[in-house]
């Protein structure tokens, strides 16, 4: 599915991301759990796991398994998250297949600091995220609202995805 | 945000024509060697005879010693550049150009006479040995800095000082074709501070520019 994902499919895409983000919550909890910590961050690692991922997909390797590299990142974004709240170690977790395996629901009312983040972001930039993805606005609908054009908002979308990476790691200090 | 807007926002993000990240180091290996070699050019050249010195063994040694120290360097910083890395096997290669240093030393001691040990590794040159490496290693440091921005390594800084390792190797390769001191006391004094060097300012280097 990801690689399809990279050839341009974006409703895979979307579907995969979903199924990482359900299967990264899982580990996430279990993570936080053990370091003792309460559930406010958990999204918070989510959805740091899903931008890297997103940002670094190209150093996938189509010929290696996907379930270790996006381990690797969740593990490296929780210990992030865990370490912006004062938490120095958690546990390594071997079982992070049974979590591809038994993915978690998303907490409806879960909201994150990206929010906050957001605010951070070009007022244009900060604009176009929000219609496409608190709207639910499509790339075609903002281009025509903002009176841009569409590679002009998919550029403008790219960008801001990447500044609010650097904002998340600037937060961890 | 909710989680699913964000997903929302990321698939409605174009995908790029795909990073590729063996190609984009193979580039940047490129442009900073051209860039050494200008360095290379401009304060050292190779010294005088050089193809008469080509055949013996303590010259044609420190060539050996450089690539089999750059080569596994340089593969390990591109390994290490994927998250989900495994280097281990790579890393045992990083201890062959170490034991055929100690060898060569070894050797040495046994064919040169006690009392000629100490000018033999001070040797004449050993200050512009640590300026040259390092200086020729900068711009392959730089270069390969750059692509690896586009990597994601777990350990930034370790990735770093490897990249500065393998610069300072690829210097080495270079400096050494110059550098009038072939004693392999000399070589195995000089040319690891040299690398030390390279080593420390590419961790910083990692840490500073590699977190991700």
């Amino acid at each position: 599915m990801m690689r399809a994902s990279i050839a341009g499919d974006e409703g895979a895409y979307r579907r995969l991301l979903e199924d990482l983000g359900r299967s990264v919550r899982g580990m996430a909890r279990a993570a936080f759990a053990r370091a003792g910590t309460g559930d406010a961050d958990i999204e918070d690692a989510v959805q740091e796991t899903l931008l890297a991922i997103h940002l670094k997909r190209h150093t996938w390797d189509a010929g290696q398994p996907l379930a270790p590299w996006v381990y690797a990142i969740a593990r490296h974004k929780v210990v992030d998250t865990l370490r912006r709240r004062g938490r120095r170690r958690i546990e390594p977790l071997e079982n992070f297949e049974e979590f591809l395996a038994a993915p978690e629901a998303e907490d409806p009312h879960a909201l994150s600091d990206a929010r906050k983040l957001l605010e951070t972001l070009a007022p244009r930039q900060r604009d176009i995220v929000t219609s496409i993805s608190l709207d639910g606005q499509s790339i075609a609908a903002t281009a025509k609202r903002l009176k841009m054009s569409e590679v002009a908002v998919r550029v403008a979308l790219h960008r801001a995805l990447k500044s609010l990476g650097a904002a998340w790691r600037r937060s961890i200090g | 945000m909710r989680t699913s807007e964000l997903i929302a926002a990321l698939s409605a993000d174009p995908i790029p024509e795909p990073i590729r990240l063996g190609r984009r180091i193979a580039v940047a290996l490129v442009i900073g060697l051209v860039g050494a070699l200008a360095i290379y050019a401009l304060i050292c050249g190779p010294r005088p005879h050089f193809d008469e010195w080509l055949r013996t063994v303590r010259f044609d040694l420190k060539f050996v010693d450089s690539f089999a120290f750059a080569l596994p360097a340089l593969l390990l910083t591109l390994r290490l550049a994927r998250p989900d890395a495994r280097p281990r096997a790579l890393a045992l290669w990083l201890i062959a150009p170490l034991v055929l240093l100690a060898a060569s030393v070894v050797g040495e001691l046994i064919v040169v006479p006690r009392d000629e040990w100490l000018s033999r590794l001070v040797g004449q040159n050993s200050m512009f040995c640590m300026m040259a490496i390092p200086l020729m290693a900068a711009p392959i440091l730089a270069a390969l800095m750059v692509a690896l921005r586009a990597g994601a390594p777990l350990h930034p800084a370790l990735t770093g000082a490897l990249a500065g390792a393998a610069s300072a190797g690829l210097s080495a390769l270079l400096y050494a074709s110059h550098c009038p001191d072939d004693s392999p006391l000399f070589v195995a004094t000089w040319y690891p501070l040299a690398t030390l060097i390279c080593v420390g300012v590419g961790a910083l280097a990692g840490q500073r520019f590699l977190a991700w």
